[in-house]
């Protein structure tokens, strides 16, 4: 595993897409650290600001407070990247395989617009969570988040495919112009979920008002959530039992869409 | 060299099997009873390709089932690739998704993938549902009841059909006894299955019929009633034959029943155990029971 010290205390932030398993492969330190780098406005190089320490494995570990470095494993294909402590915005966008950690927190837009791999998150992500960027027509296409934490606004804005759990709360406008997918929010489900939502899945477990252009279906057992819930529980996600066995309250929208979305409630009587 | 188990004389001859194609289903359910009733009716009227254009059985309880609920395994087999799509919808599509709480999954990892689910969605008249969960595809089709779920590719493989061995007894009560105690040994082994009523076949033919719309007809040879009309193959002392049937996904689990079934039907009372083949013409396995039965037979 190649480790990477940071070096950087500074406000401005470091745009580091070099930091990927696909761009570290048959790299030595030196090659490593020469790698580009742009910090504030101007270009720079990775050992600028990171000492590099490699052992020719392409998987990655950060140390340090990362939160001002962004665009961490943008795109990478394979391997893993784990990050000590906190990471910055776009972690991950657009990846398409492997594996991202982090110990700490995500900035804004993680995981947006991810075509594969999985991203785990154990302390809380900002808004866009694997959402499409502004003008794009698609979020997430495929793959997986887990954030243990809270997530910010618009989780899932525009997915496509995949999956996305949260362990916390999730913010407001969740499964925004949401065309596929699920999302599933552990914790209170934000404000005004699902907007324009033509097909896909949320699921909460708390109480939620929904938009007036959703309407109830039926209290049933959705047999798929007990396949979602049990590969999330093999990753380690803590789950009650009674939400693999309990019922649903099952919503249909959103009717100002194409209205083949869902969203699912716990049913707790 | 004659070899005996237990007294019981085992014929120096072999089973001939065919070449087959099969599947595996896994049924759950809310509870063993729903899962036993889908893979009851499933695996119904499924004891020979002859008359049943496919064969299946009920392979056992499944522990670790993909949605946490109790399980059953069901192997279905035929003899050609084109039929295998054609009966698991035919079956998967009258049994399963009409029986209450069920859920039906893919049980074998296989080069050859059917689209059964994605078949089979069209009930659901446009508002059938995809999911994608760990790679795999499940759609989910609303049904009165509320939702059928079911996978969307079924994995097919070469397998080996037409397995068996003739268990032949002094009385049909002894006769029967030790096929059942075979059977119930037999139903151990992952892998195959018995296709036919209990396991057991009371009817073996031969491929040919005095006939000319019969493509088979009685094992005449094997029927005490006509030991002394044709030319028997049956000993002195033997009232009764019963045939047991296998089919396995693969050649080696068709020769461990064989091996196990053989074991458990060697009881007082069983003067021989044989088995059915056309002189290796036809079928592409020899099953040859001394072989299978290796150290375990004496001479």
């Amino acid at each position: 595993m190649t480790t990477l010290k940071l070096n950087l205390q500074s406000i401005l932030p470091l745009e580091a897409e070099a930091i990927n398993p696909d761009r570290f492969l048959e790299k030595t330190d030196t090659q490593i650290a020469h790698l580009p780098v742009v910090f504030g406005k101007d270009p720079g190089e990775l050992g600028d600001f990171f000492t590099v320490v490699n052992d020719e494995s392409p998987d990655i570990r950060i140390e340090g407070d990362a939160a001002n470095v962004k665009n961490i494993g943008a795109g990478m294909t394979r391997g893993r990247i784990r990050i000590e402590g906190n990471a910055g915005m776009h972690l991950g966008a657009g990846m398409r395989g492997g594996e991202i950690e982090v110990m700490g927190d995500a900035g804004d837009w993680a995981g947006a617009e991810l075509a594969g791999g999985l991203m785990r998150i154990h302390g809380n992500a900002g808004i866009g969570l694997g959402a499409g960027y502004r003008g794009s027509r698609r979020g997430m296409t495929r793959g997986r988040i887990i954030v243990d934490g809270n997530a910010g606004d618009e989780v899932g804005n525009l997915m496509r495919r995949g999956l996305i759990a949260i362990g916390g709360d999730s913010g407001e406008l969740t499964g925004s112009f949401m065309i596929a997918g699920t999302v599933i929010v552990f914790g209170q489900l934000g404000p005004r979920p699902g907007p324009g939502m033509k097909r896909g899945t949320l699921v909460t477990f708390h109480a939620v008002e929904l938009l007036p252009t959703y309407r109830y279906d039926c209290r049933y057992q959705p047999g798929f959530l007990r396949l979602a819930l049990q590969s999330l529980r093999s990753q380690g996600v803590s789950i009650r039992d009674e939400y693999f066995t309990g019922s649903y309250q099952r919503y249909s929208g959103d009717f100002a869409a194409l209205g083949k979305g869902e969203i699912l409630v716990y049913d707790q009587h | 060299m004659t070899l005996y188990i237990n007294n019981v004389e085992i014929e120096d001859t072999y089973a001939e099997a065919f070449k087959m194609w099969g599947a595996r289903v896994i049924i759950t359910a809310k509870n063993r009873k729903w899962a036993y009733e889908a893979a009851t009716r499933m695996t119904g009227f499924a004891t020979s390709v002859i008359g049943c254009k496919c064969e299946a059985g009920i392979e056992g309880e499944v522990e670790d089932t993909p949605d946490g609920r109790p399980g059953v395994s069901v192997l279905l087999f035929t003899p050609s690739k084109d039929d295998m799509p054609k009966r698991l919808m035919e079956r998967i599509g009258q049994t399963i998704m009409t029986c209450p709480t069920t859920a039906c999954f893919n049980g074998l990892t296989a080069p050859d993938k059917l689209s059964i689910g994605g078949q089979l969605r069209y009930f659901g008249d446009g508002y059938q549902i995809s999911k994608m969960i760990d790679g795999r595809r499940f759609w989910r089709i609303p049904v009165m009841e509320g939702e059928f779920l079911i996978e969307d590719k079924f994995g097919m493989q070469r397998s080996v059909g037409g397995g068996n061995f003739l268990i032949l007894g002094e009385n049909p009560d002894v006769t029967l006894d030790a096929c059942e105690r075979a059977v119930e040994a037999m139903k151990q082994v992952r892998g195959a299955i018995l296709p036919f009523p209990g396991g057991i076949v009371r009817s073996g033919s031969k491929t040919r019929s005095q006939y000319k719309f019969m493509i088979a007809s009685t094992n005449d040879a094997y029927c005490p009633t006509l030991r002394g009309v044709v030319d028997t193959a049956l000993p002195e002392g033997v009232n009764c034959v019963l045939e047991i049937v296998i089919d396995g996904l693969d050649v080696n689990a068709v020769e461990e029943v064989t091996r196990v079934g053989i074991l458990a039907a060697c009881i007082p009372g069983i003067r021989r155990i044989s088995a059915g083949n056309y002189g290796g013409s036809l079928g592409q396995f020899k099953i040859d029971l001394c072989r299978v039965l290796g150290e375990e037979a004496t001479a």
